[in-house]
Parts: C-alpha cells; structure tokens; sequence
C-alpha cells in the first residue's frame, strides 16, 4: 500500500504542471481563433457600435489578452472557474450539472466495450488462427472503422424510428415526473442508443489487444509447462493465458478514457445528450473562453484521476511496478 | 412554391385554403379547438438571454413570445397588416413628434399584478431605447413616455420620427416587460431574463440546459378561452438530422424555422400524419446577398459589378439551392413585402456572354490563363443554403474568368472577417427584412457606419446620392411620400449595385396533422400560439 501512496504523491506534483500548461495552451489556441464572445453572440442578434462596445465591456473583453489570462489563474488560485458569458451563470455551476450525464455514459459505454470487448478477444484468443477468431478481428475492425455520428444515426433510424423501440435522443424523458426506480429505467432506456454507438467503435481496441496478448502468451513457457501438468484448457485459457494478456488492456482504459471525452462530442450532439461534450462544442462556436477552459480543466483532472486509478490498480495487481521509487 | 412572390390579396387567400387543407381531415374548419395537452416542438438552439425587450431576434422570440406579449403582432388581414395585443388601438400625430397607444383592459403580469401604461413607458425608455438590438436605432429620439392615465401611454420624440416605422416595428420590438420586477438592479443582470415573466398565454416553467424548456398555460391569460394548449416543450435537438427523425418517431409535435432540411422535405412530406407548411413566415423574410468590398479597385467599378449580376442564374438558385423554396430577388426589398416593394428597378437577366462584355469593356482583359482578376470570396456560415451559394458564385465568377478562391469561416469568425477587419472582397450574407427598410436594410447600403457593426455597409460602399435619399425618407412623415422615397431607394441601390440581391426565402414548418392553427399570421413562429390546439 506504501507503494501506491508514494506514487500518488510524485503523481499530484506532477498533475499540477500539466494542469498549468493545459491551461495556457488552450487560453492562446482560444485567443488565435477569429472572432470573440461578442462578435459570436451579434451573429443572431445584430446590434450597432453602442451596444456591441457596451457588451465587450460588459464581458471583460476590452482588456488585453495578458490581463484576461492573468485574472484567469488568479481566480484559478482560489478555485472560482468564473463566470460564464454564454449562461451568464457561474461556469462551476454549468459544469456541474453536465458532468454527472457525461460521467454515466463515458463510463457505460467504457464499461460496455471493455466487457464485451475482452470477453470477445478470449473467445477469439482462446484458438488464434481459427475462424471465429478472423471474423471476430475482421469484424470488430469493420465496426472500428465506422465514423460514430454515422453509427449513431444508422441506429436511431433502426432503432428510434422505424422499430420504435428506444427513444430517438436525450438522457430521459422531458419534463417527467418519475423518481427513484421508474426514472432509472427511463434513463437506462435513453443510455442504450448512445451507449452502443460510443462502446462498438471502441469494442475493437480491447477485443484486438486481448487476441493478440492471448496469441503472444501461448506461445510462453509457462503455457506449454501447464499443458504439459494436464491442467484442463478452459483453465489454461482464463487463469494463464487470459490473465497475462489482462495488464495492458488496463493501461489502454486509462488511455481510453480521454479518447471517449473526445468521441462523447460526436454521440452528445447527435443523440441531444446534455453532456459535457457537447457544453464543450457550444463553447468553442460562442468563443466562450472561461467555459471551454472550464471543461478542458475539469476533464483534464478527470483524465489524470482515471489514470492514477489505473496506476494504482497496476501497482497491486504487478509487484514489479512502482518498486523503484519505493526504495528511492 | 413561388408563394414568395405574391401579393397581399393572394396571400390571405393562400391562408384560407391551407386553414382549409389542414382542417379536412377532420369535419370541416368550423370544428372546435380541443382543450389541453403538450405540444412538443424542436429546438436547435438555447438562447442565453431570454428576455426580447433586451434581445429581439427570431430565436429568442421563438421562445419568449409566448410569455411577453408585444403592442402589437403582424396579421395577414389586420389594418396596416397589424392585429392587436397589449395596444388596442395607435395614433401618429402629423408632426411626428407624438404617437398615442390605447392599451388592454384588465390584463396582469404573471405574477399576480397589473398590466399599466408605466409598464409600456418603462420598457420603452429603460430598455428599447437604450438596451435593445434593433430599439437602440427606432427608438433613438424617443424623450419620454407619458402615462395620464393606466391605459394610455403617449410617446414623446425629440425629432420628427414617421410613424409608419415605429407601426411597422411594433410586431418586433415592443415587448412589454413588467417594471416592478425589473426596477431594481441592474436591468441586463436581472433573473427574469432567463425566466421570462409577461402577460403571454404561456407562463415560464423551467429550463433544463442542453435539453429542454418547459412553458405552462396561463389560465389567467386575457383571450377568452385562450390558449388551448396545456404545455408547451421546445426539446433541444442540436444536430441537423434528428428534428426530422424525431418528427417521424412522434416524439415531437413541430419542427419550425427550417429545421428540418430543404433535401429532406420531399420524403418527409409523404409520412402519412406529417404536413409541410410554407407560410406562416411572411414577416420574417431572409434575403441571400452578395456582399461587396469596395475597396477592392475592380470591384468599385460598376461594369464590373454589373457583370457580376449578370453571371448569377438567379432561378437556378432558388431551383438548385433552395429546391424552390424560395424567390429570386430584384432589389433590397422583398417581393413579399405589401408596403414597399417595387419592381420598376434595373434587372440584370442571367446572360454571360454580356457580362464577359461588361468585363473587357471594363478593362479586366482574360490573361493567358482564361482569368481577368481574382478575389477572395466568403459564404456566411449560418444557413447550409449561404454556403452552398458561395459553391455556386464561385463556379459563375469562374465562367466570367473571375477566379474566387473560397474562404470558410464558423460564425464569429465571418462576423469578424467580413464587419471589422474587411478581409474579404466577395461575401455572402443573409440579412433580414423586418418589415421596414428603415430598420436594419438601409444600412446595407448607407455610408459612415462604424467598423463592427455586423450585418451592414462594411464594403467601403460611400454614394452621397443613396445617403441623401435614405436621410430624407427617415425625416419624412407622410406614409405615402415616405414610401416613394424607399421605391426610389430600391431603383437607386439596384442601379448602383452596392451588393446584389440574388434571392429571397423564409422558413418551412413541419408538423403533425393533429396541430392546427399554425400559420394563421406572417410572424406565426415567432407570435404567441394561444389559438393554437392538438386535435385529436
């Protein structure tokens, strides 16, 4: 456990820069893009030179760049994302109530590719070379290669309008009343469209690295040793071979983690998921700089914590890993 | 579909027999409205400031017009095409310095409290004049706002000021929003902003951002036996296909303002339960405009913008592009519009061959390479109908030997290539006609407009003539010379080619069979549903 608490502190030091440079980098990117807040925000409103100088005011946006970014990680420092211009409403707030929507689906449909993808990729490793295994790998990449907006339309079309049996988007239904159970059906029931179409494109990445891992492992001394003891296949599969094969596709959830982030925007818009995702999205278009940072911040942490977890779960589950700094 | 170019005449007959057409499924279109229920409707965006005194653009009052109530709302068979809401009646006197509105009797807030003439003075002086997007400009000489008793509110202008403008802008920009909820605290601050409090049909419910909006009926409401309808939902729907995929699962009821793409309305219009509706939209004309920088030598010559007009097949667009949804366009006024519209302007026939002329008279000879000149061109972002234009322009400047090299841009972007730092020689724009050349057409044209300003002359565009004339037709009271004066305006503009108006278009609703009374007056997406209903 020592190990895991060591490593968690380098950890944290170490977020707190990447944080910082995150931060920064997406300020300038922001910056370089033409067109601020207001110049988005007069697109559906027009406005003459009072009103679009009162509103630059208004928003802060007559100050330099330096003095914004300045005033930014000030606020930063005391832990107040600020304020939103698109919402007018304090960005933590905004933030807050999109999160928990993006955290349900992210980690469904992680959650969902993981399962069936490493499931899949046993029963596809279990006989590398045999057929099962080939249209397992071809098929999984066909569905990898699949855009996910496009994924997610075929489905609602299959699914929403034609069979009727899910509902076309959202992530429950509008302005109901149900509580408790009956609303986390409901909500279940919005979830398995965007699910699916988030969790089939990333199926391919655990079922491949798992066949593969599998393919390598039986190929390992210790595989022919087992066979060699009489030890029934079924078991060689799952304890020997399997396990083996288990450790990078947890370093790949890590990873993937901010990979789903990203591939949410798509599924957010599409299936009309109130998301942080597609939050992201409307920042960009309303040049909503204090907001988009606020996302890229919050997922950013998101991402790191994630990672740590894995980190950790490594460290347990391999004595090998985090040893040196032990010792250190 | 060229229901764009009629008159008033047949379009109060277009009306009659879409209310007819939509009525036959059921007994006949005597039948009574049905009370209750929830009509769903799609939304593709969230404004962040609901309040339309303050914002008025078609997406807020999308929305709020069914909670804060205007004047006045457009009507197709009204006196002045005017139906009365919060004025029952409006008086200009002949110096133009007075105008007297007669308001509703026993009409309250949401809240319990009455409606008054200081409401009326309040809004106008504490947020149209000073704080709104389109009242900052009609209501600049507006001094003071008298209020001799609780139903008369008599308008004070420092100068001269037509009333036919101020008529003209009351379906926009008279929102009525109540003062005892808004004298306190900074007024763009104030909560009722993002949930509205008015004298509407329909009360605010809730927001829940990213998803939907929720209004409630107001059983208080002033119209007898008004509104029908129990709730009304917008669901926001962000991507383009899902309004008619949900249209098609009856997950929703209506799908204005276009939502649903043009490409997709022939297959949706044969869903059995599903209508198409293309009027209703009357007030809310889009025109498609070739922005122009002068600055650009060859394009300050006229030949050369002559030449231009003369190389746009305006009927291929509007078939091509707007799949006949839509009109070709003569001048900077609609042909739509009853009051203004003349089309005794100069027209430019799609002729290449004269314009390839115009060119080499010009003196833009074709080089080794087939090209005179080239010039950057940039498509607006915000209709798929703008961008599709740019594609098109920059394949009829290329028969005339004008290379365009095409520059797209996401909204704030354009806003600021095109309004302040003038990076463009050819854009596309879609500006909007709101009844009244006085309120956001002639400064497409006007000289001495600050840079920034977005949607008006930032060509370098400087004609003292056009600016005489447009001076002129803003002092001018009487209703009729005022009018010559804007006929006169649109022969000048369309002579001298400041930009080219290529073609004119408006919104298409889809909805249920079960929903009537849609489309009953020229702003129907924007006005206040409280006689619409879901039959059975």
């Amino acid at each position: 456990m020592n190990r895991a608490l060591i490593l968690l502190r380098r950890r944290l030091v170490g977020s707190v820069f990447v944080l910082l440079i995150v931060v920064i980098g997406t300020f300038l990117l922001l910056e370089l893009a033409p067109g601020d807040a207001v110049d988005a925000y007069i697109v559906s409103t027009g406005g003459d030179a009072g009103m679009i100088e009162l509103l630059r005011h208004r928003w802060g946006l007559d100050q330099s760049e330096l003095t914004r970014l300045a005033n930014y990680l000030w606020a930063l420092l005391h832990l107040d994302l600020g304020q939103s211009v698109t919402f007018s409403r304090p960005i933590r707030d905004v933030i807050l109530e999109r999160l928990p929507t993006t955290l349900i689906l992210m980690g469904s449909a992680t959650a969902f590719s993981f399962g069936l993808g490493s499931a899949l990729g046993i029963y596809a490793g279990a006989r590398p070379g045999s057929f099962r295994d080939r249209f397992l790998s071809v098929g999984s990449l066909a569905l990898y290669a699949v855009p996910g907006f496009w994924l997610g339309l075929v489905l609602i079309v299959i699914f929403a309008v034609d069979l009727r049996w899910l509902p076309i988007g959202g992530i429950e239904s509008i302005a109901s009343t149900k509580t408790g159970l009956a609303r986390a059906t409901d909500i279940a029931t919005h979830l398995v469209l965007p699910v699916s179409a988030l969790g089939f494109i990333y199926l391919a990445l655990y079922l491949r690295m798992m066949r593969a891992g599998m393919a390598e492992a039986w190929r390992q001394d210790f595989v022919l040793a087992a066979r060699a003891r009489g030890i029934s296949r079924r078991r060689i599969v799952l304890t020997h071979v399997a396990r083996n094969a288990l450790l990078p596709l947890v370093t790949m959830l890590g990873l993937q983690s901010a990979q789903m982030l990203g591939g949410s925007v798509v599924i957010e818009s599409v299936f009309a998921v109130p998301g942080l995702g597609r939050l992201a999205q409307e920042a960009v278009a309303a040049r909503d700089t204090p907001l988009l940072l606020g996302i890229i911040l919050v997922s950013a942490v998101l991402v790191i914590l994630i990672n740590l977890l894995v980190d950790i779960a490594y460290a347990l589950l391999d004595p090998r890993v985090g040893a040196s700094e032990a010792g250190a | 579909m060229s229901d764009f170019t009629i008159s008033r005449r047949t379009m109060l007959a277009g009306s009659a027999m879409l209310l007819a057409s939509t009525a036959m499924p059921g007994i006949g279109w005597a039948q009574t409205p049905r009370r209750g229920g929830r009509l769903v409707v799609a939304a593709d965006s969230e404004p962040r400031n609901l309040n339309p005194a303050i914002v008025a653009s078609n997406g807020v009052f999308f929305i709020s017009s069914k909670i804060v109530e205007t004047l006045a709302e457009a009507s197709f068979d009204g006196k002045d095409g005017l139906a009365p809401r919060l004025a029952l009646s409006w008086e200009g006197t002949a110096d133009g310095l007075s105008a007297t509105f007669k308001l509703r009797e026993g009409v309250k807030w949401h809240d319990g409290k009455p409606f008054t003439s200081a409401d009326v003075a309040f809004s106008a002086l504490q947020i149209w004049k000073p704080l709104q997007n389109l009242g900052r400009t009609v209501f600049k000489d507006l001094d003071a706002v008298e209020t001799p008793d609780d139903l008369t509110a008599v308008f004070k202008f420092a100068k001269p000021t037509p009333f036919q403008l101020i008529r003209n802008a009351l379906p926009a920009l008279s929102s009525v929003v109540p003062k005892h909820i808004y004298e306190t605290g900074k007024i763009e601050d104030n909560p009722a902003n993002n949930a509205p409090v008015g004298t509407g049909p329909f009360k605010f419910g809730e927001y829940k951002a990213g998803q939907y909006y929720r209004l409630q009926k107001n059983t208080d409401y002033w119209g007898k036996d008004e509104p029908y309808l129990d709730e009304i939902i917008y669901q926001v729907l962000p991507d383009r296909t899902s309004a008619a995929s949900a249209l098609e699962a009856e997950e929703i009821h209506l799908a204005a303002f276009s939502a649903v793409p043009l490409a997709d309305l022939d297959r949706i219009s044969k869903v059995p339960g599903l209508k198409v509706i293309t009027k209703g939209y009357e007030g809310l004309t889009y025109q498609l405009v070739v922005e122009i920088n002068h600055r650009r030598k060859e394009l300050a010559d006229l030949k050369v913008r002559q030449a231009i007009a003369h190389a746009i097949d305006k009927d291929f667009v509007v078939k091509t592009i707007f799949l006949g949804y839509a009109a070709t366009a003569t001048g900077p006024v609609p042909k739509n519009d009853p009051q203004f519209y003349t089309a005794d302007v100069p027209t430019y026939a799609f002729d290449v061959a004269k314009a390839n002329a115009l060119l080499d008279e010009a003196g833009y000879i074709r080089g080794d390479d087939g090209k005179r000149f080239s010039l950057k061109l940039l498509p607006a972002p915000y209709f798929n109908e703008t961008r599709q234009f740019g594609d098109y322009l920059r394949q009829a400047l290329a028969a005339i030997g004008i290379d365009a090299e095409l520059v797209n841009n996401d909204s704030p972007a354009h806003i600021k290539a095109v309004y302040t730092d003038h990076a463009f020689d050819l854009a596309v724009g879609p500006p909007v006609f709101r009844g009244d050349p006085a309120i956001s057409t002639t400064i497409l044209v006007q000289s001495g407009i600050p840079d920034g300003v977005p949607f008006s002359n930032q060509g370098g565009y400087k004609n003292a003539d056009l600016d005489a004339l447009i001076a002129r037709a803003s002092e001018t009271l009487d209703t009729s010379a005022r009018t010559e004066l804007y006929k006169e305006f649109q022969k000048q503009v369309a002579a001298d080619l400041p930009l080219i108006n290529v073609a004119e278009w408006s919104f298409i609703s889809v909805a249920r069979e079960t929903v009537e009374n849609i489309a009953n007056n020229p702003r129907w997406a924007v006005s206040n549903w409280a006689d619409t209903y879901l039959a059975n």
